[in-house]
């Protein structure tokens, strides 16, 4: 009897396909993913079953650890801006230099009359005044927090026509005061309603 | 490329070079590989990283407008203390002794608390229950965010986060939670 022979076929595949289809995926992925931002100080979220996701735009966010208060604004137009208001404010002249590297800043975290020499500072310096530092005052004499608040309200208003939102991010450990220091000055110029940005847990 | 051919005219026939043609196909798997690889990592980095918020509306402190009056029989009020522990007491302050539980999901803790207060105020007022937190200066965030977070999960929406009185301090005090 004559032994069939199965034609071998070759195993290879055109790949070039894929790969298109896997590079295109990968750009897209890679240009619309954010850079995540560093914390100024380490924050352990608080763990909740809200499923609620934060929105992409339009958010300040109040970073809060170690009784430290920094401040997060998004956008470097309302970066800028603010940044200008704050320095009507307290009588501070910003240079457009200046200005520059404050738009590139993730989070407010020094009293504002260190932030020019804070803003001139490399990425080393800058962490150890973070560590070293108490974060943006929050006394009532200076009422620096407050005003950062504010401006970005106003400046948020001005460019988009909408109310700001504010999110705090707060360490599970942070002692209680601390939080209701924050909330009453977000109260004092009525943002009653926020968000407390949580990690997921199960029920 | 830009090379003259200077090799006299008219030689012999079949004297030229040929290059040998070369398969232009490459072996593509391994990139498809590397760039699956890479496409699973930006997945899961991005969509897994997206923060979760949970909102939270504070009373106004100048509006005495809004401000309606709750009967005390349905009104829930939690202490948060300090060793992540805390106290309950349904009505006025001093009136009804205060419990104390926990943040936990077992028969002390405040999920089954909300529980049980909720269905009770249901079944004798028909109306729902108002929960006040009172955070003492003792507790911490996570207090403050659990029990806002078994408030949502109880389905008890009509809550409020107060600042914490005196007489209520003296409660925890009693029983070494401040």
């Amino acid at each position: 009897m004559p032994r069939i022979k199965v034609p071998r076929k070759s195993t290879a595949i055109d790949m070039t396909a894929m790969c298109d289809v896997a590079f295109l995926l990968l750009t897209f992925f890679i240009l619309t993913a954010k850079p995540k931002v560093e914390d100024p100080v380490a924050v352990d979220m608080p763990k909740s079953a809200t499923e609620q996701t934060l929105p992409e735009s339009g958010v300040a966010i109040l970073t809060v650890g170690k009784g430290k208060v920094f401040f997060t604004i998004d956008g470097p137009e309302n970066r800028k801006q603010t940044l200008l208001q704050m320095g009507t404010k307290y009588s501070i002249g910003f240079t457009p230099s200046e200005v520059k590297q404050f738009q590139n800043l993730d989070n407010v975290g020094v009293p504002i009359q260190q932030l020019k020499q804070y803003l001139a500072m490399d990425s080393e310096q800058r962490k150890a005044v973070i560590t070293a530092g108490k974060g943006i005052p929050t006394d009532s004499v200076s009422n620096e927090l407050y005003n950062w608040v504010h401006e970005a309200r106003v400046v948020e208003k001005n460019l988009t026509n909408k109310e700001l939102l504010f999110s705090i991010k707060g360490d599970s450990n942070e002692e209680y005061p601390t939080m209701q220091r924050i909330i009453a000055i977000l109260q004092k110029q009525k943002v009653n309603k926020f968000s407390l940005i949580t990690t997921l847990r199960g029920k | 490329m830009a090379e003259l051919d200077t090799s006299g005219g008219g030689g012999k026939k079949g004297g030229k070079v040929r290059s040998k043609k070369q398969s232009t196909r490459v072996d593509l798997t391994a990139m498809v590989d590397l760039a699956f690889l890479l496409v699973t990592f930006f997945m899961l980095t991005t969509t897994l990283n997206k923060p979760k918020a949970m909102d939270l509306a504070m009373p106004d402190k100048d509006d005495k407008n809004t401000q309606e009056p709750i009967a005390a029989s349905r009104t829930m009020t939690v202490l948060l203390g300090s060793g992540n522990k805390l106290e309950w007491f349904v009505g006025e302050p001093g009136k009804t002794p205060p419990t104390v539980g926990d943040y936990s999901k077992g028969d002390k803790g405040i999920r089954k608390v909300l529980i049980d207060q909720s269905q009770r105020v249901k079944s004798t007022t028909g109306k729902t229950m108002f929960v006040i937190v009172k955070p003492s200066e003792k507790s911490v965030y996570k207090n403050v965010v659990d029990v806002l977070d078994e408030l949502h999960i109880t389905d008890n929406m009509a809550f409020a986060i107060v600042d914490i009185s005196p007489v209520e301090i003296d409660l925890l005090k009693r029983d070494n939670l401040f």
